[in-house]
């Protein structure tokens, strides 16, 4: 069994010359990050919305959210990735599926892997944030509507700026899962930190600098956005609510 | 698009579909999930016990798992199980690993992270009375655990173990990136012989939501069950 380490490899030129092995790996951190950070961007409006709509008490709009809830929680992410890269532009009208194919790498890939991680993970914050409105007593909503707020202005400056303060810490580990996720989009092409180290393997065969290295970036990545976020909570936190506590989900 | 949908090439190809790819898919979820919940228990009681050093290896594993996407772990174990085969048997060349094997081992290993962290909740839902309880019996240690504690703690925790069992039930589809058939893997191949991506993919999306969605209602009725009885 022998292997035959060559650590320097992360020095030498990529075969596209634009830097070296290390310059590669890092522009495919800067792709996961931006994916990530624009889905998140994408889940926490769309989970405001449908996790504030599932509270309403409204028998209609409960139906639809929660149709929309499983239909995005009971397909595999990668078949998701699949239907937005390959079968949504079939399905659009002729001149928006062209232009959507027509794309240049990277946006032909970026754009459905936003589009889908932003839908996939905006059911997770829904649930976050409806289970957040209902952790809180249900004496603010009330106290809200006696001072004389409409319902909506009793969500808008009552109880939702109270929920994110609450669901957090929750929300720091569903970003942090975006970030795993865009993973997932180098099946569609994005040459994210994963495709580019699996790259990096190919050209080089140095399979374990480059996976080793894939992971180091990883946990940095992911040790930061626990100590910035836990700077954050602790700056947010609403005395007397116990916003740390979780209670045990499955999930990844 | 001009034709519309084309039901003919599942009609010709669901029965490749569900004996190859489903039955590859249903086997690897069943074995993974329970060898994942066996490592995960071995991880949790590490994680709970009062030797610091198991404590710390059981720790970082768990820690590093869950903070790694799955795509790259299972990179990973695809180069990785060959070498450590090779060197297990004390051979000079890698180990020839077929994807099933591959697989199986990198989704035991993964998911016994999150199956660890489920038990370990399991195990501390329990009043620790109950283990003083077992020892003032004369139970030993191991005795205490799987005869009084870890029964309890797997019967509370059934509802999430069952909900995790499914999300694995999806994870597997992410063998595409190692070729595997799979189901999502075989749909994939007819879908690039045929040229028919949309008929075969929206199908394996119908037939992935259909499997998880009644799987979920069953663990919800379960978990409404659990709960009054609790």
């Amino acid at each position: 069994m022998n292997y035959n380490w060559n650590w320097g490899i992360f020095f030498e030129l990529e075969p596209g010359a634009s830097g070296s092995y290390l310059d590669y790996l890092i522009g495919g951190l800067g792709w996961t990050v931006v994916t990530a950070v624009f889905a998140w961007m994408l889940a926490l409006v769309l989970g405001l919305v449908v996790g504030t709509l599932r509270t309403t008490g409204h028998k209609g709009i409960e139906r639809i959210c929660f149709a929309y809830t499983e239909l995005f929680r009971n397909i595999p992410l990668l078949v998701q990735m699949f239907l937005w890269y390959f079968v949504l532009p079939e399905l659009l009208p002729q001149q928006l599926g062209d232009a959507m194919k027509a794309m240049t790498p990277p946006w032909g890939s970026l754009v459905p892997a936003v589009l889908c991680l932003g839908l996939f993970m905006s059911v997770r914050v829904a649930e976050q944030v409806r289970s957040g409105i209902q952790s809180l007593p249900r004496g603010q909503q009330l106290a809200g509507l006696a001072v004389g707020l409409t319902r909506t202005q009793t969500y808008r400056y009552v109880l939702l700026p109270m929920v994110f303060r609450i669901i957090l810490p929750p929300l720091t580990s569903e970003f942090l899962n975006t970030i795993k996720n865009t993973s997932l989009a180098l099946t569609i092409g994005l040459m994210e930190l994963t495709a580019r180290a699996r790259a990096m393997q190919e050209f080089s065969f140095q399979v374990f600098e480059a996976f080793a290295a894939a992971t180091v970036i990883y946990l940095l990545l992911n040790l930061l956005v626990v100590l910035a976020m836990r700077k954050l909570e602790q700056r947010i936190r609403v005395p007397g609510f116990i916003g740390s506590q979780q209670q045990t989900v499955a999930g990844h | 698009m001009g034709g519309g949908f084309d039901f003919d090439v599942i009609e010709r190809s669901w029965v490749y579909l569900f004996r190859e790819g489903m039955s590859f898919t249903v086997t690897l979820t069943l074995l993974a999930t329970m060898g994942g919940i066996v490592l995960g228990t071995l991880l949790a009681l590490m994680r709970l016990s009062s030797y610091r050093t198991l404590n710390l290896i059981a720790g970082t594993y768990v820690n590093t798992m869950r903070s790694l996407p799955l795509v790259l772990v299972i990179f990973w174990f695809f180069f990785l199980v060959p070498y450590i085969g090779g060197w297990l048997v004390g051979s000079n060349q890698p180990m020839k690993v077929g994807a099933f094997a591959s697989a199986l081992i990198t989704f035991t290993m993964f998911e016994a992270a999150f199956f660890c962290e489920i038990m370990r909740a399991g195990i501390q839902s329990i009043p620790k009375d109950q283990m003083a309880a077992g020892y003032a019996l004369g139970l030993n240690y191991r005795q205490t655990m799987a005869t009084i504690i870890l029964p309890q703690a797997f019967r509370n925790m059934l509802p999430v173990l069952l909900t995790q069992t499914i999300i694995l039930f999806q994870d597997t589809s992410l063998v595409y990136v190692i070729s595997s058939t799979d189901f999502l893997g075989a749909a994939v191949k007819v879908a690039n012989r045929d040229h028919r991506l949309v008929e075969m993919y929206t199908f394996a999306a119908l037939i992935y939501f259909i499997i998880c969605f009644t799987a979920s209602l069953y663990v919800r009725r379960l978990q409404a069950r659990i709960s009054i009885i609790r």
